[in-house]
């Protein structure tokens, strides 16, 4: 069992929770994720690991409260128990001096890009954040992600705070403004990275993106987290989570993670077992 | 034994087991075989003609004294048969289920040569099973500590196997698990129907009486190197991380919604009880019409397992004839007695699917079988014009597996061969590595329990060699 010890609210379903895991905060590097199950019945999601603290063992995930798992998880508070927690897992994101980064990080996305940013810039590069949300409520992280960075910008889509727009016309504008950036970082919604990486296309600018397909064991047994990259099949468990966002097939990544909406819904609506359609019999009644 | 007895013994007729009913159990995941009664289990214990040179321990890849445990059944004496079991197989409950006797001890049996061969494992899962359900299992005494650390990676019938052996020889034993429970396989792949998830728990509980220490949630090439094993005291390791990541065919379609390996289909299934959703909360699509491609026992787990979420149609689609089919007879006859529609010389060229990128079908094409390939096997062709369309909503990919590649990537030092599988010398389980042995699935690519606690236990016994005499 793994233990809670901090549980923070950042904007509304959004939490930052400490957990008690020593050996995975002292390994973990940015760009690294865990898996976690919740109880006996639970699934297996991964989460990426946001920040750890050595000295009193623990990491620090954010969770949005979006299914069944999330919102178990997002209903514990400090001293309370998860089963399980594995890691950390997937490839750390490659950092090198590329001397501009540009991070972008949209919604809770925001969260993996600030392990990224503080290590770029701990590398030696100009760091330029780019972070947005849907409204002002939900803009995330801004302290930590200024402190990260040499610049920083905030979008929301509605206008209410900073820029009204979308992260990538910041993205535009910087490159129309003739930055020279070496790398950009972009972790958010399927449709904010792919923008984010048609954006950069034309220009040839290296572009990462971390990606979060629907996982099971997430230490490269299964299968189910298979992308396209470049044409190719790869594993996002073993092979990433961050590739090159100019060879994803986002459009596939999208289908796949819309693949148990059905059963998502079902999930949230009964809470507990009641006899359905199906015809087996349970195996231990 | 005098010759008439002999002969006499080898006319009595083999002793048939019960089973569930086909139309029953596609509705349950309840184990299909009921065993033996212990009158049963008699009967067929004398059907062992007590051959003084026995073929059937040559046959086991363990090596277990077949006609000595027999014989102990014969005399009633159930739990002593079980104990002798134990003394070479750590798992017979296990084994007694799901080891390929027919092409093992049984294939080899004297009687079985004129007649039907005993029943070798049915007659191991019933003393195992009357060991454990009569509370009569017994923890041995074991030696005195000898200074020595071991840890065990992969919780999976290879590294139980090297558990068992090395703490009974008085080592201490970590087995580190990367999944939430141990077992390996025995728990993400095999189906519940053919072994109960509870059997595996009491042979794990069993471990733990021993001594044996079990790391749950530890990923061994992130968690800790194997470097690291040896920096926190550990003297020998032993990986036995089992098998990788699940091939695919490389044909359009292939990451449509619906289309699974069989690995993720059973790991859903059987790890996380998907047939138990949505009291349990990992789904797992059911499915109108299944098919599974490969005819391998995996295929057939993954089959039976869709059968009993109750679809309209299974079937397993297979490019050659039902001749080649690598699947176990007795699996095969099951699926066949369960409903399983077999499209044989067929395979698939291309999953297609809806706009939702959900799969609808497949298009597949006959095949005939030409001159024999590099198996010995006649290689199918395609059949110029033969394509058809398959309805499907699921399809499980069953054609095998790579390499893990985790431990392989944070140990540069351990050979491996080109396709990522650990190499290893054969007599001893030595990896190129000093102190690290390896066996199992993450050096064969994909085989049997047995064959995995095979290389375990000779692995184990290499590795107390080393421990005792320090030479590699």
């Amino acid at each position: 069992m793994y233990e809670i010890t901090e549980k923070i609210e950042l904007s509304h379903s959004v939490y930052i929770f400490k957990v008690k895991a020593e050996k995975i905060a002292r390994k973990r590097k940015a760009g690294q994720f865990i898996i976690f199950r919740m109880n006996e019945q639970g699934e297996r999601i991964p989460l990426t690991i946001m920040d750890s603290d050595i000295e009193d063992g623990t990491i620090s995930v954010l969770v949005q409260e979006v299914g069944k798992s999330t919102g178990l998880l997002c209903g514990m508070e400090a001293g309370d128990h998860i089963a399980d927690v594995v890691g950390p897992l997937g490839h750390p994101t490659h950092i090198e001096n590329f001397g501009t980064v540009v991070c972008v990080g949209g919604g809770i996305g925001t969260a993996p890009v600030l392990p990224i940013a503080k290590a770029m810039k701990e590398a030696g590069n100009k760091v330029i954040s780019i972070i947005g949300a849907r409204s002002k409520e939900l803009v995330i992280l801004e302290q930590e992600m200024k402190e990260a960075s040499d610049e920083l910008h905030v979008t929301t889509d509605d206008g209410t705070y900073g820029h009204h727009g979308f992260v990538t016309n910041i993205l535009q504008k910087l490159i129309d403004d003739g930055v020279k950036i070496g790398c950009v970082v972009g972790i958010g919604p399927v449709p904010m990275m792919r923008a984010v990486a048609e954006v950069t296309r034309p220009y040839k600018i290296f572009t990462l993106v971390s990606l979060n397909p629907i996982m099971v064991d997430g230490t490269g047994m299964c299968g189910a987290c298979r992308v396209t990259i470049g044409g190719e099949n790869r594993f996002v468990c073993v092979d990433g989570p961050e590739f090159d966002g100019h060879e994803v097939d986002f459009a596939e990544l999208t289908l796949r993670n819309r693949s148990y909406l059905k059963e998502e819904k079902i999930a949230m609506e009964e809470l507990t077992y009641h006899e359905g359609t199906r015809c087996y019999e349970r195996s231990d009644s | 034994m005098d010759p008439k007895e002999t002969k006499e013994r080898m006319k009595l007729p083999r002793q048939p087991m019960g089973e569930q009913d086909p139309k029953e159990r596609v509705k349950n995941f309840y184990e299909v075989p009921y065993g033996y009664t212990p009158e049963q289990a008699m009967a067929e214990a004398k059907r062992c003609i007590q051959c003084k040179k026995p073929l059937c321990v040559g046959g086991c890849p363990v090596g277990i004294d077949i006609p000595w445990f027999i014989r102990l059944i014969e005399e009633g004496k159930f739990v002593e048969a079980a104990r002798k079991l134990k003394e070479t197989n750590g798992l017979p409950a296990v084994c007694g289920r799901v080891c390929p006797q027919e092409d093992q001890c049984e294939k080899v049996c004297i009687v079985g040569k004129k007649y039907e061969p005993v029943s070798i494992g049915r007659l191991e899962k019933f003393a195992a099973d009357y060991e454990r359900e009569h509370g009569e299992v017994m923890i041995p005494n074991l030696p005195k500590w000898t200074g020595k650390k071991v840890a065990v990676v992969g919780g999976g019938p290879a590294g139980l196997a090297v558990a068992g052996d090395m703490v009974k020889l008085g080592h201490k034993v970590t087995i580190f698990e990367a999944l939430h429970v141990a077992g390996g396989v025995l728990v993400y792949g095999i189906p519940e129907f053919r072994l109960p998830k509870k059997i595996v728990e009491s042979e794990l509980d069993y471990l733990v009486k021993l001594g044996v220490e079990i790391e749950l949630n530890a990923v061994i090439g992130k968690t800790d190197t194997v470097d690291e094993l040896f920096e926190n005291g550990y003297d020998a390791v032993f990986v036995g991380s089992g098998a990788g990541l699940p091939n695919f065919m490389g044909i359009p379609g292939e990451n449509l919604v619906g289309v699974y390996s069989a690995n993720e289909y059973l790991t859903r299934v059987n790890l996380m009880k998907a047939y138990q959703f949505p009291e349990y909360d990992t789904p797992v699509i059911q499915g109108r019409r299944v098919a599974v491609i490969g005819a391998g026992n995996t295929a057939m787990d993954a089959a039976r397992t869709a059968l009993r979420l109750c679809p309209e149609e299974v079937s397993i689609i297979y490019r050659r004839s039902r001749e080649e089919m690598p699947a176990r007879l007795e699996e095969i006859h099951h699926g066949e007695e369960e409903g399983i529609v077999f499209r044989l010389l067929t395979f698939p060229k291309r999953f297609i699917g809806d706009h939702d990128g959900r799969l609808v079908g497949a298009e597949c094409v006959k095949m005939e079988l030409g001159e024999p390939d590099d198996s010995g096997r006649r290689r199918p062709v395609e059949v110029k014009g033969s394509e058809f369309i398959v309805d499907l909503d699921v399809a499980i990919i069953s054609i095998g597996n790579g390499a893990n590649p985790l431990i392989q990537q944070s140990t540069p030092d351990m050979n491996v061969n080109k396709w990522g599988n650990i190499t290893i010398d054969q007599e001893t389980g030595r990896t190129s590595k000093k102190g690290v042995f390896s066996g199992g699935d993450i050096v064969r690519g994909g085989a049997t329990v047995i064959l995995a606690m095979g290389d375990g236990r000779r692995a184990a016994a290499s590795m107390h060699e080393y421990l005792s005499t320090g030479e590699w």
